[in-house]
């Protein structure tokens, strides 16, 4: 016996291409299962669309199951939606009422472009990350796990930082459209580990300055906390700024010196 | 592979370390944390130093006159005085170049805004409004220096008898109310700003973040207490001008809310 069908009334951002002018459409959505995610909700709209030979509306997804990063809207004015800690394909229609009016909105930022509808680039994250998120290291054969001794409680708050998935909800949660959770969740999977010492002040600098390219600066709302899917603290962002102060006096110190 | 055009809203340049690390938003977010702390410091100070208003128009005028003898013979007459308001002219100048410059770069970040309608979760009235309570008491300071330092905006200013310039400016209804309000705005910015500064100076641990909030928390609100309580004082009539035509070297007895009330 399956759960009854639920009535939902979807107001969705269509917009053709990055530069055409975009607006709201309102659609009415029946036969919406409680147990489907917002994107088979989507799917359901899509399909409808499609048989009357609409334009379906464009949408970021791939993995579904919350660690691809793709996926993510603004719904009713948060990203990922009202549940805390999940991304938009691990939200339930459960979590509405019958007859709930939704609204759907691509991220917005200078640097994220509208691709269609509410599909959105997010390649300035991957500038970011190209700057240096990465240890410069010779590949080979897997070292031996023991090699490197790490103390418990610094490999857990790595792996806390390291559960970022790069969606940009931070990014879409924050007034200023500022990418610090992201950034520093990035820098800290490195620089909390003895893997990313060497490289730690040059990387801190050119991921914060390529951060500042494209993005805002953090005025501690705490919006991107709470729009995290991975629940990653602002912590990390206390993290960054102390990181780039110290980076820019070593930077200095080690001007022009080879010797150690 | 392609690489898609990402709209850029600001150059990276090379610059010597101070100017780089200033021209950086997490730069002029420090800049802006440690002379917050500045801020901080003179706003404590003067708020303690004010309550000598309620000892007496004597003791209040005596320490007026201690600001500008310190530190007794080592220096001429205030010259460090003048030493420390120049750093805090420094301070509040710089505190807000950075808050303009970042205000106007976060602009750039989002240029068309959400057009549905947006829901906080985590950001408080106080960090939504750091820019409104920021020109509040920014225009308050003018005021308050013009009022009682320079004593243009006082008709009955009277140079050196600081008991009496408060008083005769502060039962001014409009006047004593306006204080009211900026050192609410006051309380406001300082409730975002104390605890804001942790953050941006990185001093975090998960030992001591929630005694961060409530350093803001009473921070805030004994800085607000204090202030508010001298025009509430002086309007209520608990303290009021009763010295007219004694001379400032000599003590009045009426003086102060402790003082026999003429």
């Amino acid at each position: 016996m399956s759960a009854p069908k639920m009535h939902i009334k979807v107001t969705a951002w269509r917009q053709s291409g990055p530069d055409a002018p975009g607006a709201f459409k309102d659609y009415d959505v029946n036969d919406v299962s409680p147990d489907m995610s917002f994107l088979e909700m989507l799917d359901t709209l899509n399909e409808r669309l499609i048989e009357n030979n609409e334009e379906p509306i464009a949408f970021d997804h791939d993995c579904r199951e919350g660690i691809c990063g793709s996926c993510g809207m603004m719904i009713n004015g948060v990203p990922h939606g009202p549940e805390r800690g999940t991304a938009t394909c691990q939200l339930h229609m459960r979590k509405f009422n019958d007859n709930a009016h939704i609204t759907v909105e691509p991220f917005r930022a200078a640097a994220f472009t509208i691709n269609k509808d509410l599909s959105v680039d997010r390649s300035a994250l991957d500038r970011i990350v190209e700057a240096g998120g990465y240890i410069t290291a010779p590949t080979g054969s897997a070292p031996d796990a023991n090699l490197i001794p790490v103390p418990k409680a610094v490999s857990d708050t790595a792996m806390d930082a390291a559960q970022c998935i790069g969606c940009g909800a931070c990014v879409a949660a924050c007034p200023n459209s500022a990418a610090q959770l992201f950034t520093s969740a990035k820098l800290a999977h490195l620089n909390l580990l003895p893997q990313g010492q060497a490289e730690r002040w040059d990387r801190t600098i050119d991921m914060v300055e390529t951060m500042e390219m494209y993005f805002g600066s953090c005025t501690n709302f705490r919006e991107c906390e709470a729009a995290c899917p991975k629940e990653i603290s602002v912590d990390f962002i206390a993290m960054l700024n102390k990181d780039y102060v110290k980076s820019q006096l070593k930077q200095r110190r080690l001007a022009g010196q080879v010797f150690p | 592979m392609q690489r898609s055009a990402v709209t850029q809203i600001k150059v990276r340049k090379v610059a010597a370390w101070p100017i780089t690390f200033y021209r950086s938003a997490v730069g002029k977010k420090w800049v802006m944390a440690i002379t917050g702390i500045m801020l901080m410091g003179f706003v404590l100070s003067h708020m303690v130093g004010n309550l000598k208003l309620y000892l007496s128009r004597e003791e209040i005028n005596l320490y007026g006159e201690a600001l500008r003898e310190i530190p007794g013979h080592l220096l001429p007459r205030t010259v460090f005085l003048w030493t420390i308001r120049l750093g805090l002219i420094g301070a509040f100048a710089l505190h807000i170049h950075a808050a303009v410059s970042l205000t106007r770069l976060n602009r750039k970040a989002r240029p068309v805004a959400y057009q549905s309608e947006r829901d906080y979760i985590a950001a408080s009235f106080a960090a939504r409004t750091m820019r409104w309570s920021g020109v509040i008491v920014g225009l308050y300071v003018v005021f308050h220096l013009l009022d009682l330092t320079a004593g243009t905006a006082n008709p009955d200013f009277v140079r050196g008898d600081p008991y009496n310039n408060l008083v005769r400016s502060l039962e001014r209804p409009v006047v004593g109310i306006a204080y009211i309000v900026a050192n609410l705005a006051l309380g406001i910015h300082l409730f975002h700003g104390a605890w804001s500064i942790f953050q941006s100076l990185g001093v975090n641990n998960p030992r001591f973040n929630n005694a961060r909030k409530r350093f803001a928390q009473g921070f805030a609100a004994l800085i607000v207490i204090g202030n508010v309580s001298f025009p509430v004082a002086i309007l209520a009539g608990v303290i009021k001008q009763s010295c007219e035509g004694t001379p400032i070297e000599e003590p009045c007895a009426g003086s102060g809310a402790f003082g026999e009330k003429n």
